[in-house]
């Protein structure tokens, strides 16, 4: 699955001509884990109550939430090929209003995690017993309004909050510890009252126990630092943080499409 | 007298009792409170100047602490909307919608959710605390929001029916509240209606139309104005977004000539969104009463008032300098 969200993000970002290809290839695995392993969610009723609530704070990678979404069955796979057209419900920055299930409008960094918070201080005022996740980047920590509601989650015990950190350590403008550096991050998380785990974003196992482990922490949020490569499945773009905010050229798509459709030269035939 | 009885304003304004309008804020919050369990009031460590101390006493489960931190006071209303709250933050204007104007922009405008924004000391009547604390741009960056609803109550009366339709009013709305005790000039009976504006006096030689605190300042311009015989027309646009343009464009056309009136920048305020009316649909000679580019500073809220040009001479002056430039 994941590999098909790959190949469809490659698509997607040919086809609209614009976007970023590095953070959504990144978070394949993670959004795969999610949408079909992790998520209480249903697809048909987007709006049902008692769902888990998944935020996404760094708009910038919805073409991974996009294919996943479309994948689990939300809308129509052919309506990807709309990405960032005029008149498209998939804007190049997720809207909430255009699309039902994508639980809020993003792009601007910084300001999930404290929605999220919000979301999820609503639900324990009320004793609900879905649970909120919230993916971010990690250069998106520069940003101060996020500390703040890092504060106010840890503050507020916000257990049904599980935080989700990107940590491909790239941003537009370089490495993240080059541009302004994060670290290190796991003992800011602790210092604010969060409980935190750190996996790789690849390994979808480690992954789905770090969240099963985060639902068993009653007095902390929790957040995952999940390491990821930037670009992950297509040898030219990972690690590469010039991927960070441009899309594949047509003829680098077809290339990208063909390893990730024989694994990198793994199979002879390719699998559709 | 040309007062309109029809909106029971009080008997003689002379006699007005003074009350802040964040009283107001305070009381129609508890108002709304009691009315539905969903409302829930935010606060970034300003709650008694705010006014919202009183629901939290009454409320103490739905009132929540935010800290200094008015950028995360905005997301986190946004997602007590987004899960089925009406939220209200509660800070002073200009840190909320100032400081975390992009939040709003994103999170509660763009997202179509209903935060509502309570920004108190607004305007130079703030006084001695100066010009860091004195908003004159809140109106204007709340305007320009789609489906952002913007309202400018005139005293404390106002201001509690004001939070309370604020509470049951679709979508994201801005409420604008003042420090200084202010005089209380409406009544219970007063109507009040998100972008109905009221005429609170009828007139034929000039419109005065504003919003707030300083419509006393008008009223008692146009009595003044009445005693040399001009009759003033006096509009209570007590919502600047969306404005209620069937109301100016039918007073205005009557009178050929208007003055606007508000405490705040003059630039993208309320006399701007009237001129922006009034030049596609009915042209006619304009006044602008408000703050000329500048930033306020210390002082005591009159002697502000009068320095800044917005005291009742001013308006009286602006008056008679419109009806001169009418063709």
């Amino acid at each position: 699955m994941a590999n098909k969200i790959r190949q469809s993000i490659i698509e997607m970002l040919v086809t609209a001509g614009s976007g970023h290809t590095a953070g959504p290839l990144g978070m394949a695995d993670i959004f795969t884990a999610l949408y079909f392993h992790i998520l209480k969610h249903d697809p048909k009723n987007p709006d049902w109550p008692e769902r888990d609530r998944l935020i996404l704070s760094n708009g910038h990678i919805c073409p991974v939430r996009y294919a996943a979404m479309a994948y689990a069955g939300y809308f129509p796979i052919e309506e990807l090929k709309t990405l960032r057209k005029f008149g498209s419900r998939l804007q190049g920055h997720p809207e909430r209003t255009m699309l039902p299930g994508l639980e809020t409008t993003s792009g601007p960094l910084g300001s999930g995690l404290g929605e999220a918070a919000g979301i999820a201080y609503g639900a324990k005022m009320d004793n609900k017993k879905f649970r909120i996740y919230c993916a971010m980047s990690d250069a998106e920590h520069q940003a101060g309004n996020l500390w703040e509601s890092a504060m106010f989650a840890g503050n507020n015990k916000l257990s049904n909050l599980t935080g989700i950190i990107d940590r491909n350590n790239i941003q537009i403008n370089g490495f993240t510890e080059n541009v302004m550096p994060l670290e290190p991050l796991k003992e800011k998380y602790e210092a604010f009252n969060w409980h935190v785990l750190e996996v790789d974003g690849h390994n979808i196992e480690e992954f789905v126990d770090a969240v099963e482990e985060a639902k068993a922490i009653f007095e902390k949020p929790t957040i995952i630092i999940a390491h990821t490569i930037p670009g992950k499945g297509i040898p030219e773009t990972e690690f590469d943080f010039k991927w960070h905010g441009i899309p594949p050229k047509p003829e680098e798509g077809e290339k990208f499409l063909k390893e990730l459709r024989t694994l990198g030269g793994k199979i002879k035939s390719e699998n559709e | 007298m040309k007062m309109n009885k029809k909106v029971y304003l009080i008997e003689d304004l002379s006699k007005a009792e003074k009350v802040p309008t964040r009283d107001g804020y305070g009381k129609g919050l508890v108002d709304a409170g009691e009315k539905d369990e969903r409302v829930v009031v935010l606060c970034a460590d300003l709650a008694e100047s705010t006014r919202c101390h009183w629901f939290k006493e009454k409320f103490p489960a739905r009132y929540i602490e935010v800290g200094v931190a008015e950028q995360n006071m905005a997301t986190i209303a946004s997602g007590l909307a987004n899960y089925g709250k009406i939220p209200f933050i509660s800070s002073y204007a200009v840190f909320s919608p100032g400081r975390n104007n992009e939040q709003i922009r994103t999170t509660a405008s763009l997202s179509k959710l209903p935060v509502k924004i309570c920004g108190a000391h607004a305007g130079v009547s703030v006084g001695p605390d100066g010009a860091t604390h004195q908003a004159l741009e809140d109106i204007a960056l709340m305007r320009v929001q789609p489906n952002m609803t913007v309202l400018v109550p005139c005293d404390a009366i106002e201001s509690r029916k004001a939070t309370l339709a604020a509470a049951f009013y679709d979508g994201p709305v801005y409420i604008r509240f003042g420090r200084e005790k202010s005089p209380v000039f409406t009544t219970d009976k007063t109507p009040f209606e998100i972008g109905k504006a009221i005429i609170f006096r009828e007139g034929k030689d000039v419109t005065i139309a504003g919003c707030g605190m300083l419509l006393y300042n008008a009223l008692i311009a146009a009595e003044e104005l009445s005693k040399e015989g001009i009759e003033a027309e006096v509009i209570n646009s007590h919502t600047v977004k969306p404005l209620d343009t069937e109301n100016i464009l039918n007073s205005v056309k009557k009178t050929k000539a208007i003055v606007t009136v508000e405490e705040h920048q003059i630039m993208g305020g309320f006399g701007s969104a009237v001129a922006e009316v009034l030049s596609q649909y009915f042209p006619v000679p304009q006044e602008f009463i408000g703050v000329s580019d500048r930033f306020g500073e210390s002082g005591e809220p009159d002697e502000l008032i009068e320095a800044l040009g917005m005291g009742v001479k001013d308006i009286k002056a602006a008056a008679l300098k419109v009806i001169k430039r009418k063709v």
